[in-house]
């Protein structure tokens, strides 16, 4: 009911002799077009528009088209930044596309529409389809028309006198028996190639033995396999994301994280997470390796390789040591752990104005570009007697150009800090949470910079600056790389996978398995009865199939093969 | 360990690409003579045909109609290929497109020269950027298309196919030019040779089905006008299959193709799972990757719902093909992404 307009199914029975339009199937159309039959008639002609091939080829094209947008403008859930930049700089066309949820394509109201339809038209096919194919299993193959010759591929042998028993001596018609035991022979061919065959023996007396056979039953299933995969993998991504989490941390040398929610610089999470799911473990940052690129001319000192060595622990087991790269997360206790960043945190301490430390530890720097000029943003609050601050450049290989200093390679071969720095309030004490690398300057004095007559601090490493009007100093102490990982649990992945693979698997099998259906006729030749039996044969294919007459060869010459080893000594007679 | 780049042998494949370039570019202009020359050429198969024809034509019966071919009353200039595309008597006469053929091999083997030195080179897979994924993908074009030719007769496709490779070895070569080099931290994984490879394969099995369906389309045209009772528009159609013939060798690759698609979207996901955390974000790479899966996904139903076979599936095998290549084009260049460090 629901593939009623399938066109395959169509060829199949036109081919067959029965049209398209059996009067059961005519009349069930009818009452689909005249919806005047009250509420429930009104549901079930909905239900049956919205379960037939065309609408769902209709929702399909619209889903496509509906994913469109999301690569046009940055989205909420990969990029929240790029849709804040972006609203600020198209405040009267963000505003309207923000309304419309083009922000949040793959979450909005009418992305969602579409799918939902699309899965409820496809579980609305797929249950009868299921259904119909069961019992299609367990019918016999079709009867046998009443002339094969009607069919795409077809053919005669001739079996020759002796071809049925053998106890004729020629020359007279051919006993039921010999042809039921030629049918038979007929019906082992086609087992043996893989068809469902049901012999139809002549009874005493009968003119005609006959095989119906049909094979690639398993072209159905393997498509009721993939569609059915298919709301398998929705379903496990709603179900599983609705449990996961992800965060992010950034994770100098030496530095330990513990999978706590405090420990996280960023965290999200599903709607039926709670805190219980964070797997207990730890993670400790001892070493950061970078490779740089020494060989080619083009792309001269940038990464090309890089790894963290970790020390994981989990609650009642070792400490391990391991290795962290990307492509290669670390798998620990249900989440997994992965590279998706690094850069340098250089190592200084601040004195205030009393002379006291009031920052000592690497702060990192945010990479800009790929020789790793990096934005470097230090608060300290606990300066007295007023707070300070910093922002500025951290570069790993110093240079110069146009007067403004730039980093040269990637490489820490000449470290340098450039920076300028503000005294007052830093605005942290009234609770508003803050981003850590910006710093707002409204309620602070500048004391350092390349517009003041004090210029801007740089600092090379080991040196101390004193700030002006002693308001303290700054030392560049040392040089420390951070790692950027991402930590992640979602549940969804197997599932999703397993359901995959079975996707991948039913649509190579629904789409690589042939579904044909042969017959083979065994009775006189109405020319000369006296030739004695004939064999006909015909093959039907359903869906486009370009190994049929191939098929049809290849079972030919297994037919005449098999009687002519029936019939020693006189080889099996071809022809057309 | 990091391979060792040989910065000499890449320029010796950038050589080698340069001449396969050109190779192909003067196959291009042989298949196109072979086209243009079709009047002769078909005034010397029908003659043939017409010699064999009597002879056997009390024998057989009249050929199979099929439902485009067929028409009543005047006859309409047959089609002077088989159907079935398989090599006659007759293609003999086409001296002009073997040697076209001939030139294809031959550029392919300089083509092969070329990615095979550039792989050497970088001591790794030929398909880490776009020049590579342009270059190797090209390459895979002209092989599966060399490959079908050996069994099939698809030589009427040999002007759009070699024009095909010519633009995309020219815009690998002007549009993206790479010296050889190292890959992204990001790309050294085993999953880029899956990946990438099945990918490009997809996408050159795409390529073939998108000019089989361009020509059926132009087939259809043709012959709707001629049943009409019009003249033949487009001549040297007859030395292409019927338009239900082109469509059906259209589904068959493409089926193929969308398997191997679907394939090359899952290894994504695994890899994208393994690298960036999660193996589904919606990153304009993988939008364009779903819709190209989708389109496909309803060109297969299409080909099984009443009323969008043939003209209709064909124009979603085309919009299809189109979204595969603003895929690989505006989305990688233009487009802000995990993946946009492709090699531009
Ligand atoms: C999530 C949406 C869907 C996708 C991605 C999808 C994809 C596909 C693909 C790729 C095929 C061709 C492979 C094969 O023959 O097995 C196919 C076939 C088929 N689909 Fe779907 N499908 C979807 C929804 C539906 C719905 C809603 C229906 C019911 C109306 C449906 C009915 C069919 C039928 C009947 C076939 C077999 C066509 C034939 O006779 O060959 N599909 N589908």
């Amino acid at each position: 009911m629901a593939a009623e307009d399938n066109v395959r199914e169509d060829r199949a029975n036109e081919a067959q002799g029965a049209g398209p339009d059996k009067p059961g199937r005519n009349a069930r159309r009818q009452d689909v077009t005249a919806p005047a039959l009250g509420f429930t008639g009104m549901i079930r002609w909905a239900w049956t528009q919205l379960t037939t091939m065309r609408t769902a080829l209709f929702l399909l094209m619209l889903l496509a088209v509906a994913a469109v947008p999301g690569s046009l403008f940055p989205q909420r859930a990969a990029n929240d930044a790029a849709v804040t930049a972006y609203l600020e700089n198209n405040p009267t066309a963000g505003e309207w596309l923000d309304r419309f949820q083009m922000f949040d394509v793959y979450s909005s109201i009418w992305f969602s529409a579409v799918y939902l339809l699309l899965f409820i038209s496809l579980i609305g096919c797929i249950l009868p389809r299921t259904k119909k194919h069961a019992q299609a299993m367990r019918t016999p193959p079709p009867r046998t028309p009443a002339r094969l010759s009607r069919l795409p591929e077809h053919g005669t042998l001739r079996l020759g006198a002796a071809g049925g028993g053998g106890h004729d001596d020629g020359g007279a018609p051919s006993s039921y028996e010999a042809r039921n035991s030629a049918m038979r022979r007929a019906a082992a061919v086609l087992k043996k190639r893989g068809y469902r065959v049901q012999e139809r023996p002549a009874g005493e007396g009968g003119a005609v033995a006959s095989v119906g056979a049909e094979r690639g039953y398993l072209r159905e299933v393997g498509n009721l396999v993939f569609h059915i995969s298919l709301v398998g993998i929705l379903a496990s991504v709603a179900v599983g994301g609705a449990f996961g989490y992800n965060g992010q941390r950034i994770l100098v040398e030496e530095e330990s994280f513990v999978n706590t929610m405090v420990s996280y610089d960023s965290f999200s999470s599903g709607t039926a997470f709670t805190p219980e799911l964070l797997h207990p473990f730890s993670v400790v940052l001892d070493d950061f390796e970078v490779t740089y690129d020494r060989d080619t001319t083009s792309s001269f000192g940038q990464q090309i390789d890089f790894e963290a060595s970790v020390t994981t622990r989990e609650p009642g087991e070792a400490p391990q040591e391991q290795t962290l790269k990307v492509n290669h997360p670390l798998r620990i206790g249900g989440a997994s752990v992965y590279l998706v960043g690094n850069g340098y945190a250089p190592v200084v301490t601040v004195r205030d104005g009393n002379g006291d430390v009031a920052f000592r530890g690497p702060m990192p720097a945010v990479p800009q570009d790929s020789v790793f000029t990096s934005l470097m943003v230090l608060k300290v609050p606990d300066a007295q007697p007023e707070q300070l601050g910093f922002v500025g450049l951290f570069l790993p290989t110093a240079g110069e150009a146009n007067g403004v200093g730039i980093s040269l390679d990637p490489s820490p071969a000449l470290p340098q800090l450039q920076l300028n720095s503000y005294t007052g309030d830093l605005g942290l004490d009234d609770g508003t949470p803050q981003n850590v690398y910006v710093l707002d300057t409204d309620e602070m004095t500048e004391l350092n910079s390349r517009n003041l007559d004090a210029g801007g601090l740089v600092i090379n490493p080991g040196e101390t600056v004193d700030l002006p009007a002693g308001k303290g100093s700054i030392s560049f102490d040392g040089l420390q790389r951070f790692a950027g990982l991402d930590i992640q649990y979602d549940p969804s992945k197997a599932p999703v996978l397993v359901f995959a693979t079975l996707a991948l698997g039913g649509l190579a099998v629904s789409l690589f398995t042939p579904r044909r259906r042969v017959w083979v006729k065994v009775s006189d030749a109405e020319d000369d009865e006296a030739a004695g039996p004939t064999m006909e044969y015909g093959l039907l294919a359903r869906g486009e199939d370009p190994r049929l007459s191939h098929e049809a060869t290849e079972i030919r010459r297994q037919l005449s093969a098999a009687a002519a080893e029936h019939r020693p000594g006189t080889p099996g007679e071809d022809q057309e | 360990m990091l391979p060792v780049i040989n910065e000499e042998l890449g320029a010796y494949s950038d050589m080698f690409m340069l001449l396969a370039a050109f190779a192909y570019a003067v196959a291009l202009i042989v298949f196109a003579w072979d086209l243009a020359k079709s009047n002769s050429t078909i005034r010397a198969i029908e003659e043939d045909v017409l010699r064999t024809e009597a002879k056997e034509f009390a024998t057989v019966g009249a050929p199979d109609s099929n439902p485009y071919a067929s028409t009543g009353g005047a006859q309409p200039p047959r089609q002077l290929v088989d159907d079935s595309m398989d090599y006659t008597a007759a293609s003999g006469t086409r001296g002009i497109a073997r040697i076209a053929v001939v030139l294809t091999w031959l550029a392919a083997v300089v083509h092969t020269a070329a990615v095979v030195t550039r792989a050497l080179a970088a001591g790794r897979v030929p398909w880490g950027n776009m020049y590579e994924f342009l270059s190797t993908g090209a390459l895979l074009v002209a092989i599966v298309y060399l490959l079908v030719l050996l069994k099939k007769d698809l030589r009427f496709m040999g002007v759009f196919v070699t024009l095909l490779v010519t633009v995309m070895l020219c815009a690998a070569t002007m549009g993206f030019p790479t010296p050889v080099g190292h890959l992204v931290p990001a790309l050294q994984s085993y999953w880029l040779i899956i990946h990438v490879s099945i990918a490009v394969l997809s996408s050159a099995l795409f390529t073939i089905t998108f000019v089989a369906s361009v020509m059926q389309l132009m087939q259809h045209r043709r012959q709707a006008k001629l049943e009409a009772g019009g003249r033949d528009i487009m001549p040297f159609l007859r030395l292409v299959p019927s338009a239900g013939a082109l469509e059906n060798l259209a589904y068959r690759i493409n089926a193929v193709a969308f398997v191997t698609w679907t394939f090359t979207v899952m290894a994504g996901a695994i890899w994208a799972e393994a690298a960036w955390g999660r193996y589904w974000g919606w990153d304009p790479k993988e939008v364009w990757s779903f819709v190209i899966w989708v389109v496909y996904a309803g060109y297969l139903h299409a080909r099984a719902t009443r009323g969008w076979t043939g003209v209709r599936s064909a124009w979603l095998s085309i919009v299809g093909y189109a979204c595969l290549i603003f895929n690989f084009t505006v989305v990688n260049v233009y487009f802000d992404g995990l993946h946009s460090y492709a090699g531009v």
